[in-house]
C-alpha cells in the first residue's frame, strides 16, 4: 500500500512538472506582454519596452524563467511562498488567488451538490422505468442538455428567467390558461414517473395536476410572490408530507416506530417555528450552522426516544426529516426578507440579477444579504446544473440498470423482500459505487472554475482569473491557476482510486 | 435430470435468444452491426438531419470549388434592409403561403449583412474544424493506445504518463492558450492544434481494449503463423477494437464542436474576418433583446449538430455492444412461442430425450 502511494505520488509530481512546463512555454509564446507597447506611439517607446523587458526578465529564455517561477512556488514547502505578481495590476498573486478561490467555491458548491442529487434521483427513476415514456423522455432530455453550449443557455437564462421573471413580478398574477398548461405538464411528468398501470398513472396525473393548479391559483390570487412566506401551518403540512415520504423511502411505512418518530419530528419542527423567529433576529452564518446541527441532534434524540429494537433506523429517519424541516423554516425566514430586499433602493423591484456575485452598496440584515447572494447564485447555478445534470443522470441510469440485472438482486427478490428494500438497500447503494469515482474528478474540474459560466455571469472566480491573465499576458497568475487545477485533478484521481478500492472489495490498489 | 434443466436459460430468455439468433443467422459481425445501427431510430433521425445540415451549409453559399445557389453568395453578403429592423423574411404559414423564404430568411444584422450567409459560413467552419479535430485526435489516440496496450511494460508506463500530462489540464484551458496562439492565423491550423490535445481519453480506452485483446487466442494464432507485431496490431487487433474507437470518435466530435464554439465565444478561437458559430453568438449576444434572430440561428445550428452526433454515437454504441439486445415486441415473442411449442410437440412425438434421461 505504502509502495503504491509513494510510486503514485512520484509519478504525479513528474506529470505535474511536465504539464506546467509545457503550459509555461506555450503561454510564453502565445501571450506577448509587449504587445501594447509595440503599437504605442509614445516617444519613449524603446525605453518603455526595455524597462518592461527588464521587469519581466524577457531577455532570459523561457525554461530559465520557468525554473525561477518553480523555485518561488517550491518555497511554499518551507514557508516562504513567492507566487509572483500580476504585474499589470501590481497585485501579489496570492491575494488574487485567495479571493478568486472563495468566489469559485461559492459558485460551484451548490451547483455540484444539486446536480448530483437531482441527477442520481432522476437516473434511478429512469432506470426503474426502463423503456417507458418517462425513460425515453429523460434520455432525450439528457442528450439535449449534453448538446447545449453553456454560453448560449446562459444568455437564454438571463433573458427568460431573470428579465422575464422580473417583468412578471410587476403584477405577479398568472393567467388561468398558463396555470392550466403548467398543471397539465407537471401532471404528465409525475404520472409518467409514477409508472405502473394506467389507473395509477391517471390518478397520480390528476392529483398532481390539481395540486399544482390550486397552488398556482393561490399564488396568483394573493400575489404571494411579492411577499412570500410559508408560516407554521404550511410548514406543518409539508413537514408531515416530508416525514411520510422519507419514511416510505428509508424504512418503509410498515415500520411504525420510524414513521411515528418522523411525524413527531415534523410536529416539533412546526412548533419550534415560533421561538425560532426570535432567535433568527440575531442570526449570522455561525448561528445558522449551529441550528442545523441542533436540528439533526433533535431528530436523533426523538428517534431514540421512540425506542424499539431498531432505534438506529428511526433515529436516522427522523434526523433526515429534522434537517429538511429545518431547511423549510430557514427558507420561510428568507422569504420574509424578500419584500424589504426587493423594495430596497439598490434592487428597485428587480430582484433576480443577471451579473456579478453580490449587489454593491446593499445594506441590510443577515437575511437580506443572504437572500441577495442566493439570487445572484440562481442563474449561474441553473446553467451549471443544466449541463452537469445530464451526465449524472445517464451515468446513474446505466449503473442502476447494471445492478438491477445482477444475481444478488434476483436473490433478494427470491427471499421475498419488499420491492422497496430490494431497490433501496440492495440495488441503489451498490449502484452508487461507480458514481463515487467520478464525483471527486468532477469536483476537481469544477474547482478550476466554470470558465465560461463565470465569464458570462461576471463572477471573478478562478476561471475569470485564468482568462484575464491569459488576455493580459500575466504569466504568474496563469501558472498558479494551471498548477492548482493540475494538482487538484491529480489528487482527485488518486482519491477516486482509493474510494473505489474501499467501496468495492474486489479491487485491490496495490495489485 | 435436474442438472440439465438448471443450465437451461429461463423461458423468457430462451424466446428472446431464439429471435435474436434467427435474425442474425448467416450474417457477419459487420453486417449485424450495420443492421442494428440502421434500425436505431434515434441514430437514423440524427444521421438524416445532420446530412441535411451539411448539404445545406456546403451547397447554399458554396464551398471551395462548389458553387453556391444562394443568391447572396459568399459570406457576409449584404444589402439594403428589407424588413424594418432587419427582421427575418422566412415565413411559415404566413400571408405568403406555406413557406416563404425571401431574400433574408435568417434576418439581417445592424449593417444589413445577410444572416443566412453568415450562419452557413459559420456552420462550414465549425463542421470542418470538427472533422479535422476528430480525425487527428482519433489517429493519435489509436496509435498511442495501441502501442501502450500491445507492448505494455516501460513503453506503456511512459505513454500513459504522457497521456496524464494532457489529462490533468482541462481541454478548454490548453485550448485557450493554443487558440490565442493560432486562432488569428488560420482555422485549419487551430483545428489541427486542438486535435493534438483532444486524444487522451480515446488513448486510454484503446489501451484498455488492446490489453484485453492481446490475451485472446486469435492473437496467439497470428503470432504462431509468423505475423509481425505491426501486422498483429493493425490487421488482427484493430478491427476488434473498432467499436470502441468509432463510438468514441463520434462523441469526441460532438465535444469538439462545442469546444470550438466555446473558444471562439471566449475570443481565443476563430477571429474576424473569418466566422464561426461561436463567434457569431459572441458578437450578437448583446443584441438579444432587440434582434434575437442574430442569436437564435447560430445557437440552434450548434445544438442541432451536437444533438445529431450524440444520437448517432448512441446508436453506434448500441449496435456494437453485444450485450445490448433489442427488446422483442410482444407480437414477436408470441410468434416464437408458438414456433417453440410446435417444435417441442414434434420432439415429444418422436420420443422424449428428457423423459428417458430423467
Amino acid at each position: 500500500m505504502l509502495n503504491f502511494v509513494l510510486r503514485r505520488f512520484l509519478s504525479s509530481v513528474a506529470v505535474l512538472l511536465v504539464a506546467t512546463f509545457l503550459i509555461f512555454v506555450l503561454a510564453d509564446i502565445a501571450a506577448d506582454p509587449l504587445e501594447d507597447l509595440r503599437t504605442s506611439t509614445a516617444p519613449n517607446k524603446e525605453a518603455l519596452i526595455a524597462e518592461r523587458t527588464a521587469m519581466l526578465e524577457l531577455d532570459k529564455p523561457s525554461p530559465v524563467r520557468y525554473l525561477s517561477w518553480l523555485g518561488g512556488v517550491a518555497g511554499c514547502a518551507i514557508g516562504k511562498c513567492d507566487l509572483g505578481m500580476a504585474w499589470r495590476s501590481n497585485q501579489p498573486v496570492s491575494d488574487v488567488l485567495s479571493s478568486a478561490l472563495v468566489v469559485t467555491l461559492k459558485l460551484v458548491t451548490v451547483a455540484t451538490v444539486l446536480a448530483i442529487v437531482l441527477g442520481v434521483l432522476v437516473g434511478v427513476v429512469s432506470a426503474l422505468r426502463q423503456y417507458e415514456g418517462f425513460d425515453y423522455g429523460i434520455i432525450f432530455l439528457s442528450f439535449l442538455l449534453y448538446s447545449l453550449p453553456t454560453f448560449w443557455v446562459a444568455v437564454l437564462l438571463k433573458q427568460w428567467v431573470a428579465i422575464g421573471f422580473n417583468d412578471f413580478l410587476r403584477d405577479a398574477t398568472i393567467s388561468p390558461p398558463t396555470i392550466g398548461v403548467i398543471a397539465i405538464v407537471l401532471g404528465i411528468i409525475f404520472g409518467a414517473a409514477a409508472g405502473g398501470e394506467w389507473r395509477r398513472r391517471l390518478m397520480v396525473f390528476g392529483i398532481s395536476a390539481a395540486a399544482t393548479a390550486a397552488a398556482l391559483f393561490y399564488i396568483s390570487a394573493t400575489k404571494w410572490l411579492l411577499e412570500p412566506s410559508l408560516g407554521p401551518v404550511v410548514i406543518l403540512a409539508s413537514g408531515i408530507g416530508i416525514a411520510l415520504a422519507v419514511t416510505a423511502v428509508s424504512t418503509g411505512l410498515r415500520n411504525r416506530r420510524a414513521m411515528y418518530s418522523a411525524l413527531t419530528t415534523a410536529v416539533v419542527g412546526a412548533i419550534l417555528w415560533f421561538p425560532l423567529q426570535f432567535v433568527f433576529r440575531a442570526a449570522n452564518g455561525g448561528v445558522i450552522a449551529g441550528l442545523a446541527v441542533v436540528a439533526i441532534v433533535i431528530g436523533v434524540v426523538i428517534g431514540y426516544a421512540w425506542g424499539g429494537p431498531d432505534r438506529g433506523q428511526s433515529a436516522r429517519t427522523s434526523a433526515i426529516v429534522a434537517f429538511l424541516v429545518g431547511m423549510l423554516i430557514f427558507a420561510d425566514r428568507l422569504m420574509q426578507a424578500w419584500k424589504p430586499y426587493s423594495e430596497s433602493s439598490v434592487i428597485g423591484g428587480r430582484p433576480i440579477p443577471t451579473i456579478g456575485s453580490q449587489t454593491p452598496g446593499l445594506k441590510g440584515s443577515y437575511w437580506v444579504v443572504t437572500l441577495d447572494q442566493l439570487t445572484h447564485l440562481l442563474l449561474p447555478t441553473l446553467a451549471l446544473i443544466l449541463i452537469s445534470f445530464a451526465g449524472y443522470t445517464r451515468y446513474q441510469r446505466a449503473s442502476m440498470l447494471e445492478v438491477m440485472n445482477q444475481d444478488y438482486v434476483r436473490t433478494a427478490r427470491a427471499k421475498g423482500l419488499t420491492e422497496r428494500t430490494v431497490i433501496m438497500r440492495h440495488a441503489f447503494r451498490n449502484s452508487l459505487i461507480p458514481l463515487a469515482t467520478i464525483v471527486p474528478i468532477d469536483i476537481a474540474a469544477l474547482l478550476g472554475g466554470a470558465v465560461i459560466t463565470e465569464r458570462i455571469f461576471g463572477w471573478s472566480g478562478m476561471g475569470t482569473m485564468f482568462l484575464k491573465s491569459l488576455a493580459n499576458a500575466e504569466l504568474d497568475p496563469l501558472m498558479i491557476y494551471v498548477l492548482i487545477v493540475g494538482a487538484v485533478a491529480v489528487i482527485a484521481n488518486f482519491v477516486a482510486d482509493l474510494v473505489y478500492a474501499a467501496l468495492d472489495p474486489r479491487i485491490r490498489v496495490n495489485a | 435430470m435436474s442438472n440439465i434443466e438448471q443450465t437451461l436459460p429461463e423461458e423468457g430468455d430462451r424466446l428472446e435468444n431464439a429471435i435474436e439468433l434467427k435474425e442474425v443467422e448467416g450474417l457477419s459481425q459487420g453486417q449485424i452491426v450495420l443492421r442494428r445501427f440502421l434500425r436505431h431510430k434515434g441514430a437514423m433521425a440524427g444521421l438524416v438531419v445532420l446530412l441535411g445540415v451539411v448539404i445545406l451549409a456546403t451547397t447554399s453559399i458554396g464551398w471551395g470549388p462548389i458553387p453556391g445557389w444562394w443568391k447572396g453568395g459568399g459570406f457576409g453578403g449584404s444589402g439594403a434592409v428589407e424588413i424594418p429592423g432587419g427582421r427575418p423574411t422566412l415565413q411559415v404559414f404566413g400571408e405568403k403561403g406555406l413557406i416563404y423564404i425571401g431574400n433574408y430568411p435568417f434576418g439581417q444584422d445592424e449593417i444589413g449583412r445577410d444572416m443566412f450567409a453568415l450562419t452557413m459560413r459559420g456552420t462550414q467552419q465549425s463542421l470542418m474544424m470538427m472533422v479535422i479535430i476528430g480525425l487527428i485526435a482519433t489517429a493519435i489516440g489509436v496509435l498511442i493506445g495501441a502501442f501502450a496496450g500491445f507492448f505494455r511494460g516501460a513503453l506503456d508506463n511512459f505513454l500513459m504518463r504522457f497521456t496524464d500530462v494532457f489529462l490533468v489540464l482541462p481541454t478548454i484551458v490548453v485550448g485557450a492558450v493554443l487558440g490565442r496562439m493560432f486562432g488569428s492565423v488560420n482555422a485549419v491550423l487551430l483545428a489541427v492544434t486542438l486535435g493534438l490535445i483532444s486524444w487522451p481519453g480515446l488513448a486510454r480506452l484503446v489501451r484498455g481494449d488492446f490489453l484485453a485483446l492481446r490475451e485472446r487466442e486469435f492473437v496467439d494464432a497470428a503470432r504462431v503463423a509468423g505475423a509481425s507485431n505491426w501486422r498483429i496490431m493493425f490487421k488482427h487487433m484493430l478491427p476488434n477494437a473498432m467499436g470502441v474507437i468509432i463510438v468514441n470518435t463520434t462523441l469526441l466530435m460532438s465535444a469538439a464542436i462545442l469546444l470550438e464554439t466555446a473558444l471562439s465565444y471566449l475570443g481565443f478561437g476563430i477571429r474576424r474576418p473569418d466566422i464561426s458559430l461561436g463567434l457569431l453568438i459572441n458578437e450578437y449576444q448583446t443584441a438579444f433583446a432587440t434582434r434575437p434572430w442574430l442569436f437564435w440561428w447560430p445557437g440552434l445550428i450548434i445544438v442541432t449538430i451536437a444533438l445529431c452526433i450524440n444520437f448517432i454515437g448512441d446508436g453506434l454504441r448500441d449496435a456494437f455492444d453485444p450485450r445490448q439486445r433489442r427488446i422483442p415486441t410482444a407480437r414477436a415473442l408470441r410468434r416464437t412461442e408458438k414456433a417453440e411449442a410446435r417444435r417441442q410437440a414434434r420432439a415429444a412425438s418422436v420420443g422424449t430425450v428428457d423423459g428417458a434421461a430423467g
